[in-house]
């Protein structure tokens, strides 16, 4: 027999009978027989499938390539151009929309990233970033010629609002609004600010975005310089992304050779430049107010706020913060239309999301999908399952402030509204994913040495919290927790809530709540048996005073 | 190159790219793409993108553009070389060192028959 190359699934629920999937089913037999195929292509039906005006549906593995509305007249010429010839028929896709939800719990057993929808990585990986004619061969800085030749500022701005864009940097602000708020602020000297301090342990989208297509960041910026009436932008890169400021700093060259940074944009009177500055290594200048201290040769501290940099930013004017990921975005919503962009994802949270994949599964990379996307399709489909021998026990979503997960919480979607609801965070896109073996109380206390080093020391309760915690949870680690310590974590997160100057000390807690709220058994166990369940603790190290 | 000043002008640009692409697939050329973003490169493909080009350079190979890109999102598979030859499908190859990158130029680009075992089903 020959190895199967590609499979098959048409979907078989009562809907899709009614329409002939039965038929269609017969007539793939058939088509493969007359293309030679039989003994390479495996066809097999699905019912529990989560679409409904779109019925019947083929779908075509390893490249999970989703066909339908499939009549059975379509039948040979699928077969002959996708299976025989290897194209994908555009003509006959299902509405990109309906990859959210249930795309089938099928696992696709070669491909890769199958069913991907790629707005913002559209040309990573696909062009010569260093090469500013491929970008404008994939329609790149059309966008902006659009805008500065037809819309007015207010338009561009009506344009974001109305994709219902929100901001990928972690908070998931409305982009148009915070657009809104800076254009009307008052001042003639404004700012746009690219954040791609990218300091989240276990993130680096924003690098890939960089790296393999820093146009598409000129031209967004560009753009919002355009909508918030600021003629200089600039761009803060992590330190250590040393490839990603070299590509950059070639685009912005490029981009000034070919007239779209500088003087008169586009025979306009649109003028916009862009700076690029490198951090240093500290977590805390990714908080926007520290990011602008550190822009103006200050230490890295973040201000007290408000008043917010929408109106009091960078050299005290107003200004605009947005992360690499939210700019992206913007010049295929221009291209397309605010309706096009809503076409993604889920009404309350449009468009996709990058997300970085990691942890105890078969496949780890980075993959775009639409919001709404479920953990378990994640782990399933596209990091290929668990690793043998592992079974999920948690998830960390968002990088070290981002939620711990349980196993249980798998199919809620990953959109901003459902995770708020369920009171989990977004973050950034990193998706740490852990089986049976890992340790909570291990996992917390690794993540609160993180915060430990990070906090900047300004205010109190962060300063003193993140260290304190770390003790207490350390001791625990080591089988010499008491229970009165859980009451006192308690304690000493609420005061770090309330009163930590930046989201760097509200959000350390939240790795300790949500290892209280779910694994609080795990964690007494380490204190009441002495023991760690999973074996993970260095009890043996008892003696070692910290 | 002068300022581009409209929008007919970038899409004048935009036509002539495309159509210097296409000049060379239809021509044959063989476009060869090394994946250089930080895991690319972590991972060795500055060494596979040094061993393409001796190849090219001592077997005196011509009609091949060798370009880089960036991540594409499969990093444990880096470093990631992709062939395309002419108009056909672009092949992507997984785990690419300087040796494996030599038998590809060999075998795929000059006797035009792809290494199997490295190829990538995407
Ligand atoms: C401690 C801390 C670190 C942060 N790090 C980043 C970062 O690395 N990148 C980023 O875009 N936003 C980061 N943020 C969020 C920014 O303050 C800001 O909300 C964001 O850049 C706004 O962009 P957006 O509206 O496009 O999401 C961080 C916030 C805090 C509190
Ligand atoms: S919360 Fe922490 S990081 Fe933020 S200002 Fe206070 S000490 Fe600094």
């Amino acid at each position: 027999m020959k190895t199967k190359r590609a499979m098959i699934v048409v979907s078989n629920d009562v809907e899709s009978i009614r329409l002939g999937s039965n038929e269609i089913v017969q007539h793939l037999h058939e088509s493969l027989a007359a293309y030679g195929l039989q003994e390479e292509v495996d066809v097999s039906t699905i019912s529990d499938i989560n679409y409904s005006n779109v019925l019947p549906l083929v779908i075509v593995y390893p490249e999970a390539v989703v066909y339908g509305p499939v009549k059975v007249a379509d039948v040979r010429y699928l077969v002959e151009e996708h299976l025989y010839k290897g194209r994908i028929i555009p003509d006959l896709l299902a509405p990109p929309k309906q990859l959210t939800g249930q795309i089938g719990s099928l696992r696709s057993h070669k491909g890769y990233n199958p069913a991907e929808q790629r707005i913002i990585l559209e040309h990573a990986g696909r062009i010569d970033p260093e090469n500013i004619e491929e970008f404008i061969a994939n329609h790149g800085y059309e966008a902006l010629g659009k805008i500065l030749s037809e819309n007015t500022p207010e338009q561009t701005i009506e344009i974001i609002e109305k994709s219902g864009l929100q901001g990928r940097g972690g908070a998931g602000f409305p982009t148009g609004r915070k657009w809104r708020f800076v254009h009307s602020a008052k001042g003639s000297q404004k700012y746009v600010i690219c954040n791609a301090d990218e300091s989240e342990p276990g993130t680096f989208k924003d690098r890939i975005v960089l790296e393999g297509d820093p146009h598409l960041i000129i031209e967004a910026m560009a753009i919002a310089g355009y909508a918030i009436g600021a003629n200089e932008g600039y761009v803060y890169i992590r330190g250590e992304y040393g490839l990603a400021y070299r590509r950059m700093e070639k685009a912005v060259l490029q981009a000034k050779e070919f007239g779209f940074l500088g003087s008169n944009i586009f025979g306009t009177d649109f003028n916009f430049n862009i700076h690029l500055h490198a951090g240093a290594g500290a977590y805390v200048c990714g908080e926007e107010t520290a990011l602008i201290e550190s822009l103006e040769g200050k230490r890295g501290e973040p201000r007290s706020r408000p008043p917010y940099p929408v109106t009091n930013g960078l050299w005290d004017k107003p200004t605009l913060v947005n992360n690499v990921e939210t700019l992206a975005n913007i010049p295929a919503i221009i291209r397309n239309g605010a309706d096009w962009y809503k076409s993604f994802g889920t009404p309350s949270s449009p468009g996709t999301k990058v997300y970085t994949i990691m942890g105890n599964v078969n496949f780890s990379g980075v993959i775009e999908v639409p919001m709404g996307i479920t953990l378990r399709e994640v782990i399933n489909i596209y990091a290929k399952g668990m690793k043998p021998g592992s079974t999920l026990k948690l998830a960390q979503t968002g990088g070290s402030s981002g939620s711990i997960i349980p196993a249980v919480l798998q199919d809620t979607p990953m959109d901003f509204e459902s995770f708020r609801k369920a009171g989990v965070s977004l973050g950034s896109g990193a998706l740490l994913i852990c089986d049976q073996h890992t340790c909570i109380v291990d996992l917390v206390k690794v993540l609160l040495q993180f915060f430990r080093f990070e906090s900047c020391g300004k205010c109190t309760p962060c300063r003193i919290g993140t260290q304190r915690t770390y003790e207490i949870v350390e001791r625990i680690s080591q089988g010499l927790g008491k229970l009165e310590d859980l009451d006192t974590l308690v304690e000493l997160t609420s005061e770090m809530e309330r009163a930590s100057n930046c989201g760097l000390g509200q959000t350390a807690t939240v790795p300790i709540r949500d290892m209280l709220k779910h694994f609080r058994t795990e964690v007494e166990a380490h204190i009441r048996l002495g023991v760690c369940p999973t074996g993970v603790g260095e009890f043996s190290k008892e003696s070692e005073k910290v | 190159m002068p300022a581009i000043k409209s929008l007919e002008e970038l899409k004048r640009v935009r036509e002539e790219a495309l159509q210097k692409k296409q000049a060379k697939a239809a021509a044959g050329n063989i476009q060869v793409i090394v994946a250089m973003g930080t895991c690319g490169i972590a991972a060795g493909a500055r060494d596979t993108m040094k061993s393409v080009l001796n190849y090219i350079e001592t077997n005196n190979l011509s009609g091949i553009s060798v370009t880089q890109t960036g991540c594409i999102g499969l990093c444990e598979q880096e470093p990631i070389l992709q062939v395309i030859v002419g108009e056909e499908h672009k092949i992507t190859y997984g785990k690419v060192n300087a040796e494996i990158a030599q038998q590809i130029m060999k075998q795929h680009i000059q006797n035009g028959v792809p290494l199997k075992d490295h190829v990538l089903p995407i």
